[in-house]
């Protein structure tokens, strides 16, 4: 049961600034709207926009700011449908405290934030006194983080982890640094607009709005880029794609490792570059030898034709070619070797650094606001990855194994804050560890702004505001151009919600960490740190967004230029002893991944283009374009399966788990007959959630076998097998 | 003057952001629109293609629905867009039956039929209409077909291109290039 949604105004405790705009200055295009400046945050590409609100204070609409680089006044579906996080009535009303006991049916009532946070705050001093403040972990995404990580590093706990890097981004990332020394950032220093030829492989740009990136893809389609797209899916940029080749799923090593060995005995690749920049090209020439078109036609079902034809074409096009890394890579385990895979076909083709290939990236300096120093943690995040070496963070999967008794972990962990993700849909786990260590948890403290399931275990949910409601830090991005953006309220926060650096701040006071709180509203920060940088928040407020000159030199390696890579070797590691040193390959192979057993098909999952992850799914507008996944699937099977589109059926997987819900079949020729592929984030749990409750499948519940990259801890998704139910498994048993 | 839209399917992505662009901009109420996006898959697996298109009213010469409408609340202004008036339209929906496109719906609040109006209210100050001015792929065109220099003029001039329901012999005015 959930507190009945009293509806209260806001109390004195906050008050928003609405109507602080300098109204002259702004151009309006209806004069009945004032705007405000935001940058969005429905997702992570944090694109700047104008928030329009009438003479009631109502919101109408979300634009793009046009001098923002990230949107080019051209927001998104999420962005422009952004306004719906903000009317959506089934969000966290007042602060909430579990009355019922652990293990038994959630019963809450509302309470104070008062109230509230004096019992997170007791809390807090309780773990830190018993077992050290490291034991407190958070578990984060998103714009609050950065005000929590503040209160955490505050109180002495530096156990923090977030699903972005060990579910997502993190093979992406650690694959390039071991590559280049560095990652691509994000966004991503992919160099689009000027590519003659892109290639991706399994990354489904325009079903992800990255919002840049998509604009940029366009506009090399119009500049008449040659697309290579690797999927065993026809994603829709597989359908502009020149070159689509279906691959057989799990079997992209064999096909990236065939590449490098047709444009190394071909002679296609950059030699001077690769002389010039590169160390162990003679190594690898060695390895690849082995890897030939023919080799690799068994393994991923795709003609020599095909795999020599598509490379050769890339070779043409360099350095103006761009193989992009993807970004949510946690895939079959050999994840970061796999992004190394790409990485050094990126480098044979000499694209890192040059023009349509990767560019250097750059953000702006932004000073910190003062503060006391930290005190420093005995221990952190990064001490629990004991077999990890190259995770650089804190990885999520292991502070959940430390957080149950009697795991082999070097720390305990006992209590934690999770903020901004919904965080049994955002991590899977093994053997349901994920449940194992919510019971075992001494405390648990949800922020979120939905009723999310995660919300439906913790012992203390306080509602976080929407972005449109709220301050936040500044905007501060790598890009081509850094630049700064200003989120601020459009309205006021709703109910009793709250921004995310008040919570932080209510908390850190209780905690007698008022020396790190020495400010009154975020504005002070904010204002110090603009005034800093040469503007003011008086000018962001009619400016929205501040470009600002480059001052680390050309976006390219110049002619004739030296250049010195971050690695150890200051050259790019096409063999990597760092690797080799601690026993791990250091050049990629090829291992066989495990394919479905009969009357099993590969679960795939992926994006739509309106929805990020399960955040928007309740969302008015974004849910009116789609309210629930459908389950893909080649014709050739239905027939055999006797289904029909719009059929509802249950999925089981290999672990025998069933999904909670139906999910209906979509009859479509764009998919491979070996697997099935349904969107990410539905499938509610919560029936708070009116509008999402049970429409869809929620794949991570199906996620139950995990390919774990030795390298770093991220969790391979897509080793996970599901056949179909036709018939509702929970009425039949 | 002939105002008409041009959409490029080989880079629209079927986002939907025109969609929801469309509803913001002009209060379109939650569950009802006045654009949509279709997907048509030919082929089989592996040779199978997908057309994305925005699809919306097509603001005919010869639209059926001013033909069928009894109050002549549906009516053509300067530059060929097609309009209701709200104070004419009784709501009957004899232009939703007779709209190759199925482009109208019956508004839930006002009782009248509601469709795209090339956003003649921000076209009238010289903007784009919402849906073009969003769309992060830059897939979509508005102009005088009438001016051999608009973008839209050199774009069918130069492009492959095509209409929906030509059978009907409505002349449209959204051009699809393919």
């Amino acid at each position: 049961m959930w507190g009945a949604g009293a509806a209260a105004v806001a109390g004195s405790l906050y008050s928003v600034d609405v109507f602080g705009g300098n109204k002259e200055d702004f151009n309006y295009d209806r004069p009945d709207l004032k705007r405000f400046p935001t940058y969005c945050d429905v997702c992570f590409w944090k694109c700047a926009g104008w928030t329009y609100v009438d003479d009631k204070g109502t919101i109408k609409k979300i634009i793009g700011n046009d001098i923002d680089t990230h949107s080019k006044g051209r927001l998104c579906t999420r962005g422009t449908g952004g306004l719906g996080m903000h009317f959506d009535d089934d969000r966290l009303k007042t602060p909430l405290i579990r009355v019922s006991k652990k293990g038994e049916k959630s019963v809450f009532r509302e309470a104070s934030w008062e109230e509230a946070i004096s019992l997170v705050a007791s809390k807090m001093k309780d773990i830190k006194s018993k077992y050290g403040a490291e034991s407190f972990a958070l578990l984060k995404h998103g714009a609050i983080g950065s005000h929590l990580e503040h209160l955490f590093s505050a109180y002495g706990s530096d156990t923090v982890a977030e699903p972005a890097f060990a579910q997502c981004r993190g093979p992406r990332d650690e694959g390039l640094k071991l590559t280049f020394g560095e990652s691509c950032g994000s966004p991503e220093a992919t160099d689009m607009r000027d590519s003659k030829c892109l290639v991706f492989i399994g990354s489904h740009i325009g079903e992800n709005m990255h919002n840049s990136q998509v604009q940029e893809v366009s506009e090399a389609i119009d500049k008449g880029v040659t697309i290579i797209t690797v999927d065993p899916r026809l994603s829709t940029v597989a359908s502009k794609s020149k070159y689509w080749l279906p691959i057989r799923p799990a079997t992209d090593m064999a096909l990236l490792l065939a590449w490098m060995n047709v444009i190394i005995f071909e002679d296609l690749y950059d030699a001077a570059y690769v002389a010039k920049y590169t160390t162990g090209f003679d190594e690898l020439k060695e390895h690849v030898r082995q890897f030939t078109p023919e080799w690799a036609y068994s393994i991923t079902d795709l003609t020599p034709k095909m795999i020599r034809d598509s490379a050769r074409e890339m070779a043409k096009a360099a350095p103006a070619t761009l193989i992009h890394p993807g970004r949510h890579s946690t895939w079959y385990g050999d994840d970061t070797q796999r992004t190394r895979a790409i990485g050094i076909l990126n480098a044979l083709l000499g694209t890192w650094g040059r023009r349509g290939g990767f560019y250097f990236n750059e953000k702006a300096k932004v000073p910190k606001y003062p503060h006391p120093e930290y005190p420093e943690p005995a221990w952190k995040a990064k001490d629990l990855n004991v077999n990890l070496l190259f995770a650089n963070q804190g990885v999520t999967n292991e502070v959940i194994r430390a957080s149950i008794p009697g795991e082999d972990t070097t720390h305990q962990v006992k209590a934690w804050m999770v903020a901004g993700t919904n965080l049994t849909q955002s991590v899977p786990t093994e053997k349901n560890l994920m449940m194992k260590a919510i019971e075992a948890l001494e405390f648990l403290v949800v922020i979120d702004i939905y009723p999310v399931e995660i919300t439906g275990y913790a012992d203390v949910v306080l509602p976080e505001c929407s972005y449109l409601e709220r301050y936040d830090d500044l905007r501060n991005s790598d890009f081509r151009t850094p630049s700064i953006a200003l989120r601020m309220p459009a309205a006021a926060p709703r109910w009793e919600s709250k921004p995310g650096w008040w919570i932080g701040k209510q908390i850190g006071l209780k905690l007698g960490l008022g020396d790190y709180y020495k400010f009154n509203d975020y504005t002070d920060i904010l204002d110090w740190q603009f005034k800093q940088m040469g503007t003011s928040l008086e000018e962001m407020k009619h400016i929205g967004v501040k470009n600002l000159p480059r001052t680390s030199g050309p976006l390219y390696i110049e002619d004739g230029a030296e250049h010195i890579f971050k690695t150890d070797s200051g050259k790019i590691e096409l063999y990597s002893q760092k690797l080799k040193d601690v026993g791990l390959d250091p050049m990629p192979v090829y291992t066989a991944h495990e394919q479905p057993p009969k009357d099993y098909f590969r679960l795939n999952y992926g994006r739509a283009p309106m929805h990020t992850f399960s955040k928007t799914v309740n969302s008015p507008n974004l849910n009116d374009l789609r309210s629930e996944n459908a389950l893909w699937v080649n014709p050739k099977v239905g027939k055999i399966w006797n289904l029909k589109s719009g059929q509802p059926v249950w999925l089981k997987n290999q672990d025998d788990v069933v999904s909670s819900f139906p999910i209906k079949v979509r009859l479509t020729e764009r998919i491979r007959w070996d697997s099935v592929y349904m969107v990410h984030g539905f499938g509610q749990k919560n029936p708070e959630m009116k509008r999402s409750y049970g429409k869809g499948v929620n794949d991570t519940e199906m996620i139950t076998k995990l390919m774990v990259d030795p390298l770093m801890g991220g969790t391979g998704m897509r080793g996970n097998f599901v056949t179909i139910l036709t018939e509702n498994p929970k009425e039949t048993v | 003057m002939r105002y008409v839209m041009v959409i490029d399917t080989l880079k629209c992505v079927g986002c939907s952001d025109c969609v929801v662009a469309c509803q913001t901009e002009n209060d379109v109420p939650t569950g009802y629109c006045r654009d949509w996006v279709t997907e048509s898959v030919t082929g089989t697996y592996p040779e199978v293609d997908i057309e994305l298109r925005s699809e919306r009213c097509n603001h005919c010469d010869n639209a059926p629905c001013v033909r069928t409408c009894p109050t002549e609340a549906s009516h053509i202004i300067e530059g060929g867009i097609v309009l209701v008036d709200r104070d004419l339209c009784i709501g009957c929906g004899a232009c939703i039956e007779s709209c190759p496109y199925d482009a109208r719906y019956r508004h839930p609040d006002l009782g009248i039929v509601d469709k795209c109006t090339f956003c003649v209210h921000r076209v009238k100050k010289g903007q784009d209409p919402a849906c073009v001015s969003v769309c992060p792929t830059n897939c979509m065109y508005f102009g005088d077909l009438d001016d051999s220099n608009s973008k839209v003029a050199q774009l069918l001039a130069e492009r492959k291109h095509k209409v929906l329901a030509k059978e009907a012999g409505t002349s449209p005015n959204v051009y699809y290039l393919i």
